[in-house]
């Protein structure tokens, strides 16, 4: 999908605008960096100011990922993005704000908080940095490990089913649910420039490689596993767009689903029937209610 | 028989068959009339059905507490007979709803009538709904409360539901007077004469009420919270005036997204709070560390209940103490603050959010079951005078915007950024630049709202930098956990005023918190009276423990107790642990506040054994 409110490139800031000066702690080789760099062509695509960028993440490898930003940035707890991002956009309607994080933040320990984000239809934009295993600590299982996947906390394989994220999002109220892939930066910076001018919550789970701890799910595996939607796709359709997030193969990359609804800001703006300037009144009105 | 100038009223039902309702109105037209009033009130645990009980105290006086028994009770059924009898005094008076119950003979230990509310509300009125309002004439014809004032409230109350509806309740309230006045004629010792007309204006309200006001007031913009008894009803009120001055409330999925939900808009600019009780103040601690570590005003409610775990939901203890001031893992530094009153509720909501914002942490406000659903008189605040803080903020630096605007990257920024105050005229996501974390004398570093350009920084639970980059060597921790810390040191020297009472000179202290300062307050007139001298102090911040205010109290005195309603002696230990002082705990862990008479006792026991 085209997106119209992509600043045309005579304006666009240098790159350089959006990175900050902090190294980044990932190990040779890891799929976010590709994330990364998809982010930083997305925030200057879409010529956003740092200013009024915030990244959320959680706790995890890819959720160190704010401090490589030159925006503004909060790395909080984990399992707690989706409240805080929450909280950010309630606080500041008009700030842009990214969620980015692993696939155990997002549907482990904060399963119950993306589902919350997802009816809400807040307005930001999740990218999941999806490696089916736990990497800071150091290679366990997380909910999209496969069936019978051996980590050193499930020695004969895992007995859990992965979780689909693509089809949790759908279900749970999500209005964009898209797949990206680390080793494709130039579509998955496309997809997040969609992403971000999308009024509603965007998922795009993002397969990153750890190419440290898990030795199945590889920038080779995915290559040969990924395939683009077919033409005829209508990402309106929601049966279909759960029809295409099940598919194993191939694993379809691009925007399974998207809506127009409106998003919680939306609501919580047309709820409210006063400003700053009314306090006084209102408290006015409160001492005679309760005189 | 002479007048009284003290009565209590407990009226006892079924939930849902009008209990509150009898004594909201009660209460708000004993106000209007110049009686001070003081409630409480017991939900019952079921929602619908189960016991429930308003007691509501009356005298031309101030008062403090809920009174210990029971001059007058009205029972609406068998089991609010059963339940309440006992507590009802010798010489007291029992109403009963005849069409209800018959209760046996007292066998002259109280006085008896019957008032045949269903009857009178059925056949005479043919009007079933106005059973209540019958009570209410019934009562206050009673104690000698004027219809005047409760009719005012009927016509506001029924008024848009037409000439018909008002009429009936009317007919309701003269029909309880009128039973009243022909059927209990020795009414004089019941009798109390409203106060002296105050200059003041008088707001009506519960502890959650004048909490959620003091917020409005001390500037809160954005709640977010997830319901639980017995704090909901704060979130109930915001939810209906925050939007009215262009604020927020979101409904959390669970305590932990509610307290994030905070943190995240108190970062993006605006004063935020949450309100909770036990259960869900223990899963937000976690969160509270991330806005201690991280810097963040916030202020947290937590209207104790009985626990651990779901405990007693609806009944009163102040056992979460420790969960407030030493809570969480490793150390985190935030202010905990402790109302006495209703009146104080609100002062404290403001000192609450004054607090956090100056100092940016984490600011705790204890309440519990009775000091949230008390409703008290109080005097309105005077919001002229009311000093409201606000966090000191990072003003942005506009020339960093235009070397990147130029064309200077990012990185060759730095080279010449070390020499600028606090990031002036440095790249965004530049270490030399903006520090959020900045070394002060106070501690307190001025804080970027996200928009600001030049501000750029990452809030973070990891240790951190003055610039807000992950660092985890020692030297820094050290110098960051001395930062951190000493907010606190700057937090206990602005405690505001403790609550003191009675004699100064006495020897005799009492050191307590919470709505237990009014207990003591009272059980102090009474010792007065038998020539004991007390003296009573009750600090507004529990956490960090305010030296200025304990040190000379408790030197000062020979003894000192301290009474609180959990088992442990919570503020006991934290007291002696501080100030190596063997004061005496008196604990209460019933699920009920501390009756006066037995605070009396135990201070009457200290002196007789002290001599």
């Amino acid at each position: 999908m085209p997106d119209s409110t992509t600043t045309n490139a005579a304006t666009l800031l240098p790159l350089d605008t959006y990175k900050s000066d902090e190294k980044p702690t990932w190990c040779p080789g890891c799929g976010d960096f590709g994330v990364l760099n998809g982010l930083y062509n997305a925030m200057r695509a879409k010529g956003l100011k740092t200013k009024d960028i915030v990244i959320v993440s959680g706790i995890g490898c890819s959720s160190r990922l704010p401090f490589f930003v030159a925006s503004y940035g909060f790395h909080g707890v984990h399992g707690r993005a989706m409240p805080i991002a929450t909280g950010i956009k309630v606080g500041n309607p008009d700030l842009k704000v990214l969620a980015m994080g692993g696939d155990g933040d997002a549907f482990a320990i904060g399963g119950g908080h993306f589902v919350h984000a997802a009816r809400r239809n807040l307005d930001i934009c999740y990218v999941i940095m999806d490696n089916n295993i736990y990497g800071l600590t150091k290679g366990q299982t997380s909910p999209t490990s496969n069936v019978g996947f051996v980590t050193k906390t499930t020695p004969k394989g895992t007995p859990d089913r992965p979780i689909n994220p693509l089809q949790l999002a759908i279900a749970a109220g999500a209005t964009f649910v898209a797949r990206g892939f680390s080793g494709k930066p130039k579509e998955l910076a496309e997809l997040i420039v969609q992403g971000i001018s999308h009024n509603g919550f965007a998922v795009i789970d993002t397969y990153s490689p750890c190419p440290t701890f898990n030795k199945v799910n590889t920038f080779k595996s995915y290559r040969d596993q990924v395939g683009e939607l077919p033409a005829e796709h209508d990402p309106s359709d929601i049966a279909k767009g759960l029809v295409a997030a099940g598919s194993d193969d191939p694993l379809y990359l691009g925007v399974l689903y998207q809506q127009q609804l409106d998003s919680f800001e939306d609501h919580l703006k047309a709820q409210k029937t006063g400003t700053e300037a009314d306090a006084p009144a209102v408290m006015e009105n409160l001492f005679k209610l309760y005189a | 028989m002479a007048q009284r100038d003290d009565l209590v009223i407990r009226v006892a039902g079924e939930a849902g068959e009008g209990v509150l309702s009898t004594g909201q109105l009660l209460t708000l037209a004993a106000a209007r009339a110049g009686y001070a009033v003081l409630t409480d009130s017991v939900p019952p645990a079921e929602i619908k059905g189960g016991h429930s009980l308003f007691q509501i105290r009356i005298a031309p006086h101030r008062l403090r507490a809920r009174g210990d028994v029971v001059d007058i009770l009205l029972a609406f059924n068998q089991e609010a007979f059963d339940r309440n009898i006992n507590e009802l005094r010798d010489g007291g008076l029992l109403v009963y709803d005849s069409g209800e119950l018959t209760p046996l003979d007292s066998g002259g230990r109280y006085e008896q009538h019957a008032l045949p509310l269903t009857d009178i509300a059925k056949n005479e009125l043919k009007f079933e709904l106005g059973k209540n309002v019958v009570a209410v004439g019934a009562l206050a014809a009673l104690f000698g409360l004027s219809a005047d004032h409760i009719r005012e409230l009927l016509r506001q109350r029924f008024a848009r539901k037409g000439e018909d509806i008002l009429n009936k309740n009317y007919a309701a309230l003269d029909a309880g007077f009128g039973y009243v006045g022909r059927n209990i004629p020795e009414r004089g010792a019941l009798q109390v004469q409203p106060g002296a007309p105050t200059e003041y204006r008088k707001l009506v309200v519960s502890g959650n009420q004048a909490i959620a006001m003091g917020s409005l007031a001390g500037g809160c913009r954005v709640y977010a919270g997830y319901p639980i008894t017995p704090a909901t009803d704060i979130m109930e009120f915001l939810a209906a005036e925050l939007p009215k001055v262009g604020g927020s409330v979101v409904q959390a999925e669970d305590e932990m997204s509610a307290i994030g939900m905070a943190i995240g808009s108190s970062y993006a600019g605006k004063k935020s709070m949450t309100a909770t009780s036990g259960p869900g103040l223990s899963l937000m601690v976690e969160l509270m560390g991330l806005a201690g570590m991280a810097e963040i005003p916030l202020v947290i409610v937590d209207a104790q209940r009985v626990g651990p775990s779901t405990g007693m939901p609806t009944r009163q203890e102040q056992g979460d103490l420790f969960l407030a001031a030493l809570g969480g893992h490793g150390e985190i530094q935030r202010v905990v603050l402790a109302p006495v009153s209703v009146a104080d509720c609100f002062t404290q909501a403001v000192n609450a959010f004054n607090l956090a914002e100056q100092f940016q942490m984490p600011v705790l406000l204890l309440t519990d079951t009775i000091l949230a659903v008390r409703t008290e008189g109080i005097p309105a605040p005077d919001l002229a005078t009311l000093e409201i803080v606000d966090r000191a903020t990072y003003a942005g630096s506009p020339a960093a915007t235009e070397s990147v605007a130029n064309g200077t990257s990012a990185n060759g920024a730095s080279a010449n950024a070390a020499a600028s105050a606090n990031g002036a005229g440095v790249a965004p996501g530049i270490e030399s630049g903006y520090k959020r974390y900045t070394f002060t004398e106070s501690g307190v570093s001025p804080m970027a709202i996200p928009g600001t350009e030049g501000g750029q920084y990452v809030a973070t639970g990891l240790e951190h930098n003055e610039a807000g980059r992950p660092r985890s060597d020692g030297g820094n921790h050290v110098a960051m956990t001395d930062k951190r810390f000493h907010k606190m040191e700057m937090a206990r020297r602005a405690a505001p005023p403790a609550h003191t009472y009675g004699d100064p000179e006495a020897e005799i202290g009492v050191l307590c918190w919470g709505p237990a300062f009014g207990m003591v307050v009272e059980a102090i007139d009474i010792l007065a009276q038998r020539g004991i001298k007390v003296s009573a102090l009750a600090p507004r911040m529990l956490w960090p423990l305010p030296d200025q205010q304990l040190k000379p109290f408790i030197e000062s005195k020979r003894i000192v107790l301290v009474p609180e309603m959990n088992y442990s002696g919570q503020f006991a230990q934290l007291v002696r642990a501080r100030y190596l002082s063997d004061v005496r705990s008196v604990t209460e862990y019933s699920g009920a506040a501390f009756q006066v008479s037995r605070l009396v006792q135990e201070i009457e026991g200290v002196v007789q054994h002290a001599r």
